[in-house]
């Protein structure tokens, strides 16, 4: 298929929407597919081969902070040159609700649009002026995914209609091999977190509790915490002749992450609530990270009820402890959960991710012959 | 002699509460003043947002350009006292990242409407500038009035609060030619 897929946001600013157009571009050209993106860039960044630049984006106010977004004629008139030069089988718009290439191509196309809504909000004023003018934009949309639940509620609620679910990929090949940090494990000892240290419902002072348990009767034991947040209020909560066996890296880089991954023994994922599907869960699976996770009703999915991760009663550091204590004490059984996991997460691998929005596009383009553009 | 002193006392007496009701006098009209310098800042604001909305709705703009304009104009006729400063400034900004696109002008003069509405934003950009300046020194007269000595202790300003300014980016488009 010939594909063009519109990206909203500038793409020389790392984001969670460009990571996706550039997994899902990759993945379908990995599959034998003819991909076209184009975006906001700036000029003089470097761009994969299959990326055309829309031009530089402007910093404008919007929805409560300061976005890098291109609108205007000139924008438009480059994604019209795209769409007329591209002879596209379908076209896929991210975030057509945010004003930028987006709804631009939704304006100036005519054919089978698909459309992904990545963004959530519990409420927001500026779609709600937006949703009259958006609306002969997006009624050309055939077809909508949402990424998350999150996703399709506030399409739901702002906009109207359904989207159907595809959430996001991930790479597994990029996670699957890295060298350990220097001074880690896996020595049989090294419990792993990663995520905001502040954010009460990725759940860290649960795990910071049990390890208080544990680190009296088991020496070895040492706790590698990566995320922002403030290392004092996490120091804090552990009892001061254990805090030298806390390792804090702060935010890290997109390498040290995959390296912390394969420096634990046990990737631990105490959240409370709140994740509609866990990203991190999926990257540490992808490593093969023997994992230890909350009963929350999205990582019991994930982690196929269990089979490929060990579960423990949500908020409870008690029994994170006890079940900790059983997994580092079993190296039989952290090799089968991690082999498991290697295994189960290939579900969630973006070559599958694809093959569903590849779907999508051929119910969208079934009955039209492509994207031309919208002269009136 | 008695009869001198207290004639002296009353003359002073007199002259004193002549010299503090024209001063008390004087805050009074400075107040009028000032509030009359606030609806007209107002209504400049207004008047700005609404032909912002005005042209956001107009669909001679593209759709982008069109919500950004909108949200920025949204926010800024709807945002409480605390906002508003922050909100007028952002449209501001929004307002020249949108005039100031290349060929803005041309692109706009090929509609019907398009000059009719450049020249009234041109205007309420103009006067959102002038009004602002012309309350802050009403603000400005009227704290120097309020702090005087006189009017402290005999609390001449009455209930009145210690005026605050408004503090905004209100610099226009570039190819707005506003000052």
């Amino acid at each position: 298929m010939k594909i063009g897929i519109v990206c909203p946001y500038t793409w020389d600013v790392p984001g969670g929407v460009q990571a996706h157009i550039r997994d899902l571009a990759e993945a379908l050209i990995a599959d034998g597919h003819d991909v076209s993106v184009i975006t906001p860039a700036a000029e003089d960044a470097p761009l994969p081969s299959y990326v055309t630049s829309a031009g530089r984006a402007v910093p404008v106010p919007y929805n409560g902070s300061v976005a890098r977004l291109a609108f205007g004629f000139l924008s438009a008139n480059r994604v019209r040159k795209w769409i007329r030069e591209g002879r596209f089988d379908v076209l896929h718009v991210h975030e057509p609700a945010v004003p930028s290439l987006g709804v631009l191509a939704c304006w100036v196309a005519r054919g089978p649009i698909v459309a992904t809504f990545h963004a959530s909000y519990e409420r927001s004023r500026a779609m709600s002026v937006a949703a009259p003018m958006l609306q002969s934009a997006l009624e050309k949309i055939n077809a909508r995914i949402a990424v998350s639940d999150a996703a399709r509620r506030t399409l739901v609620e702002h906009l109207g209609g359904d989207a159907v679910l595809i959430p996001n990929g991930v790479t597994v090949s990029r996670y699957a091999e890295a060298t350990p940090l220097p001074g880690w494990g896996p020595d049989g000892g090294v419990i792993g977190f990663l995520g905001r240290m502040d954010e009460p419902r990725k759940g860290l002072p649960v795990l910071l509790e049990a390890f208080s348990l544990l680190a009296p009767e088991r020496p070895g034991l040492r706790l590698l915490i990566a995320g922002p947040g403030d290392h004092d209020d996490v120091l804090d909560r552990v009892p001061k002749q254990y805090r030298d066996r806390v390792g804090l890296l702060g935010m890290v880089s997109e390498a040290d992450k995959v390296r912390a991954y394969h420096s634990v023994d046990v990737f631990c994922a105490p959240n409370l609530g709140g994740e509609s599907f866990g990203i991190v869960l999926t990257e540490a699976m992808s490593a093969g990270a023997p994992i230890l996770a909350s009963d929350i009703p999205a990582f019991r999915r994930v982690l196929g009820g269990g089979q490929a991760g060990a579960l423990f009663a949500t908020g409870d550091a008690a029994a994170l402890a006890e079940e900790a204590a059983r997994l580092l004490d079993d190296p039989g059984r952290r090799a089968k959960l991690s082999d498991e996991a290697r295994h189960a997460v290939r579900k969630y691998d973006w070559s599958t991710v694809a093959r569903d929005v590849l779907r999508v596009y051929e119910t969208a383009a079934a009955a039209d012959a492509g994207v031309v553009e919208d002269v009136a | 002699m008695t009869t001198t002193l207290i004639l002296a006392i009353g003359v002073l007496v007199v002259l004193a509460s002549v010299y503090v009701s024209w001063r008390a006098g004087r805050l009074d009209r400075l107040h009028i003043r000032l509030e009359a310098a606030q609806a007209a800042l107002d209504a400049a604001l207004l008047r700005r947002a609404a032909v912002s909305l005005e042209l956001a709705g107009s669909r001679i703009l593209d759709p982008a350009t069109s919500l950004v304009l909108a949200a920025a104009a949204h926010e800024a006729r709807t945002s409480g006292p605390e906002e508003r400063e922050h909100a007028e400034s952002d449209l501001s900004k929004t307002l020249r990242a949108v005039v100031d696109q290349e060929r803005f002008d041309e692109k706009l003069t090929e509609h019907l409407a398009g000059p009719a509405l450049m020249k009234e934003l041109d205007t309420a950009v103009a006067k959102v500038v002038y009004s602002r300046r012309f309350f802050n020194n009403a603000v400005a007269v009227t704290r120097r009035a309020q702090r005087r000595w006189l009017a402290r202790t005999l609390r001449l300003a009455g209930h009145t609060d210690y005026p605050q300014f408004f503090e905004i980016d209100d610099a226009p488009p570039e190819s707005l030619a506003a000052e």
